[in-house]
């Protein structure tokens, strides 16, 4: 009898069923992302005009609806400033933890409670900056800052979590290197661990960009939502997310294609910053 | 934790007895070669009773040891000897290792290298350290990778570009890099980025310059470059090599230590050790009974 056999009928079966199985599988999980993508291109293209990208909500019940241009500008300047303020302190809560803290048992602490904060729901950094500022009236009532620092503090864990991981990713032999050259550490940090880091840096700041850019929820409460066209973000401000949320539960079917519209924007915005947050992984030399 | 994170035990155990005669005849070749030339005084260290530790375990054992201005001194022992560990007290980068600490006085020149006083990075800036495997600044030009010894170290830049090609020519790369000083310093060979990294530390113009094993992750000719400049910059500075090859020690090094597990078991001058050892010990790493 020969050594080699042929492969018996059974395990060919066996093998055709799982190839099956895990092929319908992947294939279910592809559908509600397909069709999500059909329902907005399908919706949201028509209501995509040079008016509907240059002219703000105008509101009124009958007549023009206008278009969203407010919303747009007004969320590039939310997430502008929550990326301000949230980049810079979850990249300084990395660099101690890398660089200081490593096995400390208070960096340990930091590592949990970080952990915990990606955990918390949007809405309750909503409702904390609502009650902490918003209510108390500190510089006004609502306010396209405090808007963002609810943003900034959702963004925090996710920005701290990434640079951490690409900060432990630079060689400790180039930490070596600068500091038996004489170097102090902070300069070690500055000129040699953020510059060989930062490719991974930007993604992972992007990343959380393109996270914070969708989020209703904080919002709704801080940042509130005007029609006109504002930069200031010290006033009310319109934004994206919120123009959907309010469009999406009106009568008219023109201000609900509007949503549509705005929705398919979002997720235009939010992909480009995804692609961009991959070509910068691409220029690594480290990892 | 370990100790030196190179190599397999088996690396250090290459020579065999008829290597060694071999090693006795280039030994006494180089007895032969006149004494190098002085360009720039070198500083003497001392190193008296150190000890080093990593947590609990004691790397190093009680160590008393002179390194001589202008001279070349070879470190051999076998892999875990605490050789290593004992040049990385001199310049103070042991204590960057957390739980990692060292004992005893180490001077150059006197001056004590753990006072409380001393600043621990005018330490680094006169006792520099090429490493084992070539690790250029993998953002920086080559260009920059020299003149960030000057940078990082806070000095005025002055006149870098004459600092820069004074190091790189100090370190036999200028020829062939000159023309393209603005490329990335990791796209050169393996040992060029060796000889960066050499010129990069030359750059800082220290007192001192402690290699690790500086060649064993390079090819033999690369090897041969590096040793011919070590010969060189021994003209201007006091230089320590470590070393796992002992052909290596007995080509470079005016003298020889030779460590056994975190003790010093024997310093002379390198045609002694090779030739006529005086531990008994020696006699057998040198002869490749083990190691």
């Amino acid at each position: 009898m020969s050594a080699l056999s042929a492969v018996s009928p059974r395990r060919r079966r066996t093998d055709q069923a799982a190839r099956a199985a895990l092929g319908a599988g992947a294939a279910i999980a592809l559908v509600p992302l397909v069709l999500v993508i059909f329902y907005l291109m399908k919706k949201g293209l028509p209501a995509w005009s040079w008016h509907f990208f240059t002219s703000d909500p105008t509101g009124s019940f009958l007549g023009d609806a206008g278009g969203i241009r407010s919303a747009i500008v007004g969320t590039l300047v939310l997430v502008a400033v929550a990326a301000a303020m949230s980049i810079p302190a979850g990249v300084g809560v990395a660099l101690y933890l890398v660089e200081y803290g490593k096995a400390k048992r208070f960096a340990g602490l930091i590592r949990y409670l970080v952990d915990v904060m990606t955990g918390v729901p949007s809405i309750v950094f909503g409702l904390f900056v609502y009650t902490v500022l918003v209510i108390t009236s500190i510089g006004g009532g609502f306010a396209a800052w405090k808007g963002s620092l609810a943003l900034a503090l959702l963004m925090l864990p996710v920005v701290t979590r990434s640079a951490e991981v690409v900060l432990n990713l630079v060689p400790d032999s180039l930490r070596e290197a600068a500091l038996a050259l004489g170097a102090p550490r902070w300069r070690v940090i500055f000129r040699v661990v953020l510059p060989s880091a930062l490719p991974g840096l930007v993604t992972g700041s992007l990343l959380a960009v393109a996270r914070a850019a969708g989020e209703t929820a904080p919002l709704l409460f801080t940042a509130f939502a005007v029609f006109g066209l504002s930069v200031d973000p010290s006033q009310e401000i319109n934004s994206l997310p919120v123009q959907i949320f309010n469009d999406a539960r009106q009568p008219r079917d023109v201000i609900v294609t509007r949503a549509w519209g705005a929705a398919l924007t979002l997720v235009l915005l939010i992909l480009i910053t995804t692609v961009v947050a991959r070509l910068a992984t691409r220029r690594s030399r480290i990892a | 934790m370990t100790m030196t994170p190179h190599s397999s035990p088996s690396e250090s155990s290459s020579s065999g007895s008829a290597a060694s005669n071999a090693l006795a005849a280039e030994a006494s070749e180089h007895a032969e070669k006149p004494a190098a030339k002085v360009e720039r005084e070198g500083r003497e260290i001392k190193l008296e009773a150190v000890r080093a530790f990593y947590g609990d375990l004691e790397a190093v054992k009680g160590v008393d040891l002179d390194f001589r201005a202008n001279e070349v001194t070879a470190m051999i022992g076998p892999s875990g000897c605490g050789k290593s560990t004992l040049v990385r007290c001199i310049n103070r980068m042991h204590e960057e290792i957390p739980g990692a600490r060292a004992e005893g006085r180490i001077t150059i020149d006197g001056e004590d290298l753990y006072g409380a006083e001393v600043d621990v990075v005018s330490v680094r800036r006169a006792v520099g350290m090429v490493f084992q495997k070539p690790n250029p600044f993998p953002t920086m030009s080559i260009f920059d990778n020299v003149a960030a010894g000057v940078r990082l170290s806070g000095m005025k830049g002055g006149k870098l570009k004459e600092r820069v090609e004074r190091s790189l020519r100090g370190a036999g790369l200028w020829e062939e890099v000159k023309d393209r000083l603005d490329m990335p310093g990791v796209g050169l060979s393996g040992g060029q980025q060796q000889r960066l990294c050499i010129a990069r530390t030359i750059a800082v113009e220290p007192e001192v310059i402690l290699m690790d094993e500086p060649c064993s992750a390079l090819d033999p000719i690369a090897t041969l470059k590096v040793e011919e400049l070590i010969a060189e910059l021994k003209a201007s500075y006091t230089i320590v090599v470590v070393t796992h090859n002992m052909q290596q020690a007995a080509r470079v090094a005016d003298r020889t230590a030779f460590m056994l597990t975190g003790e010093m078991v024997e310093v002379a001058p390198t045609e002694q050790i090779f030739t006529n050892p005086s531990d008994e010990r020696t006699e057998q790493y040198v002869t490749g009974k083990f190691g």
